[in-house]
């Protein structure tokens, strides 16, 4: 059964043009010459112009972007750390809380978790800025990061690590020969989400950030509240080439690393 | 990112003690982290919900003041009360708001379910060597900005937007009609948005499955439609329930699609909990918003992290 049948070929195509239209209105409206964003006036570029000079967008987009990468990398570390200690630590006091407040930030309303970030930095006296941006950031995409890698550490034979170590690798080349280029594609992809998670995040920003720390989607938020408008159609066309472009090389590079992870072990059962 | 300590766990290398240090250490920092910046900004929440509304700088009253010894802590203890909580069951619109949210919640579940399964279905029967683009293609709008997603359909539902444009052409409708700041907006919004997450579940459970049990079914006798009922249903439960988990869960405390497609009558309780602390300022009161908000959560958000477990379990 390598046929599409009618069915599925209509709710697919359905399905994917629910998912895309909406872009593609935005993407094409964004070259419109008009002001009012539902009436066609022809082909400009006009308003990409006006966004490059708008300063506020600029400075924001610079925040979120020092924001991003701040936050992912620590929550990288972090949250593999956690992948580690829930699928290879064993039992230890306090597991079940621990793998619970891995679980309940995924599902847990931003509103709450912005609320309570932003009271303990009250509490404990630290001025929001982008600091705490970082902060209240790591928190929640440290636990995607471990679920993306936990789900690769699962499926992968600890008994290669032992090998190595049995062959004479101390821990720590074990780790660097054997453990980390078998699990990077996936610590790779949790950088990738707790990046876009970061840039993505109004909810939580917006409690834990001050009046000298403004990220991109509290500008947006607060520009689009009054309206469609062109200028935000670019800035989100903007943003829509940056993630399409991203995630596709992501995709591309994933691939061929798998191909030649499955050519080596090819070349590696043929020589036995 | 040196972390060799956990992969020895059980090999040679260096001294015992040293081994033990290291797994203390790995699993120290991130527990420690979440309990800082997780678990312990809950107890802050229940301790402001318990507090009283003042005019002050932090605006709440009282404040823990530790300088004055035994007497500070009990005077802190006596000033709480749940005059906040009975707040919310005096004034009608924080019920109506939960239950609003829940309803909200649980009819878009099923309408993302409802528009969520035939994709998946169709990915997870699709040639294998599409499979990989198909599922590209529902993460790249997940990836995209979800502001940005929820902002693209405030231009198609608006009364002069694309969608009533369309109609008005076609000739099906004389007058535009009003879906924009309506709970269909929010509805459509909601679906929209959190669709991937309901098709990847489904999709992954989906496509394990052995589709002989489905010929099977069919030499047994079984209809498609029965086989379909029977064999497929079931054996991707655990996608739907991880699915409905996702959507569910998160979308009772939604704020951003309520507050931007949905209109003055869409009370959700994620949107009065902004507005009491942004526009009221009445902390105390939020946080029992809060408090509250979080006890509906936490049957649900159990519940998911059991199945979560199981299915980690089952695959180990």
């Amino acid at each position: 059964m390598n046929r599409l049948s009618w069915f599925n070929a209509v709710s697919l195509t359905l399905g994917f043009a629910f998912l895309y239209i909406p872009m593609v209105i935005l993407i094409i409206f964004s070259f419109n010459e008009s002001k009012l964003v539902t009436v066609w006036a022809g082909f400009s570029t006009k308003w990409y112009g006006e966004l490059a000079q708008n300063e506020a967008f600029l400075n924001a987009a610079w925040v979120t972007i020092r924001v991003a990468v701040f936050s992912s990398t620590l929550a990288t570390v972090l949250g593999t750390a956690a992948a580690y200690v829930l699928v290879r630590g064993g039992r230890f006091f306090g597991r079940t809380l621990f793998s619970g407040m891995i679980y309940a930030p995924l599902v847990m309303p931003e509103v709450i978790t912005g609320l309570s970030l932003l009271l303990l930095f009250i509490g404990i006296g630290l001025d929001r800025g982008i600091l705490t941006i970082v902060l209240a950031h790591t928190t929640f995409s440290m636990c995607f990061v471990s679920v993306v890698v936990s789900s690769r550490l699962v499926t992968f034979d600890k008994s290669l690590e032992e090998a190595a170590l049995d062959l004479g690798c101390s821990p720590a080349q074990a780790f660097r020969l054997v453990t980390l280029p078998i699990i990077a594609p996936a610590v790779i992809s949790g950088w990738l989400l707790a990046f876009t998670l970061s840039l993505d995040d109004l909810v939580i920003a917006s409690f834990t950030s001050g009046p000298s720390a403004t990220t991109l989607p509290i500008k947006i938020f607060s520009a689009v509240r009054l309206g469609v408008s062109p200028e935000i159609n670019a800035l989100s066309t903007i943003m829509i080439a940056v993630v399409t472009v991203g995630v596709i090389t992501a995709s591309l590079v994933t691939k061929r690393a798998m191909v030649r992870q499955k050519q080596d072990e090819l070349a590696a059962a043929r020589t036995e | 990112m040196g972390r060799p300590g956990l992969v020895v766990m059980d090999g040679n290398g260096c001294g015992f003690v040293g081994k033990l240090m290291r797994r203390a250490l790995l699993i120290a920092v991130p527990y420690v982290w979440l309990l800082a910046l997780f678990l312990i900004p809950f107890f802050i929440v229940l301790k402001i919900s318990l507090s009283d509304v003042e005019l002050a700088i932090p605006p709440y009253t009282p404040t823990l003041d530790l300088s004055q010894g035994w007497s500070g802590i009990t005077d802190f203890f006596s000033q709480l009360d749940f005059e906040n909580f009975v707040w919310l069951t005096e004034d009608d619109l924080y019920w109506k708001a939960y239950l609003s949210s829940v309803k909200i919640a649980l009819i878009s579940t099923v309408l993302t379910l409802l528009v969520g399964y035939p994709i998946a279905y169709g990915m997870a029967r699709a040639p294998a060597e599409w499979r990989p683009t198909l599922m590209m293609m529902v993460i790249l709008p997940f990836w995209t900005s979800f502001l940005i997603r929820v902002y693209a359909w405030m231009g198609i539902l608006s009364n002069e937007g694309y969608l009533n444009q369309f109609l008005l052409w076609l000739g099906i409708i004389s007058t535009p009609l009003t879906i924009l700041n309506t709970n269909t907006a929010v509805y459509i919004g909601i679906v929209y948005t959190y669709l991937p997450f309901m098709i990847l579940p489904i999709y992954s459970s989906l496509e394990r499955m052995d589709e002989s049990l489905i010929e099977a079914a069919e030499d047994l006798g079984c209809s498609r439609l029965k086989a379909f009922w029977l064999v497929t249903i079931p054996l991707s439960r655990p996608g739907i329930i991880a699915g409905c988990f996702l959507v569910m869960i998160p979308v009772i405390g939604e704020f951003v699609i309520p507050s931007l497609l949905g209109g003055s009558s869409t009370l959700m309780i994620g949107k009065v909990l902004w507005e009491e602390f942004f526009s009221n300022r009445d902390w105390p009161v939020a946080s029992a918003v809060a408090v509250v908000l979080l006890l509906i959560l936490v049957i649900p958000i159990v519940l998911f992290q059991r199945n979560q477990q199981k299915q980690t379990e089952a695959e180990q």
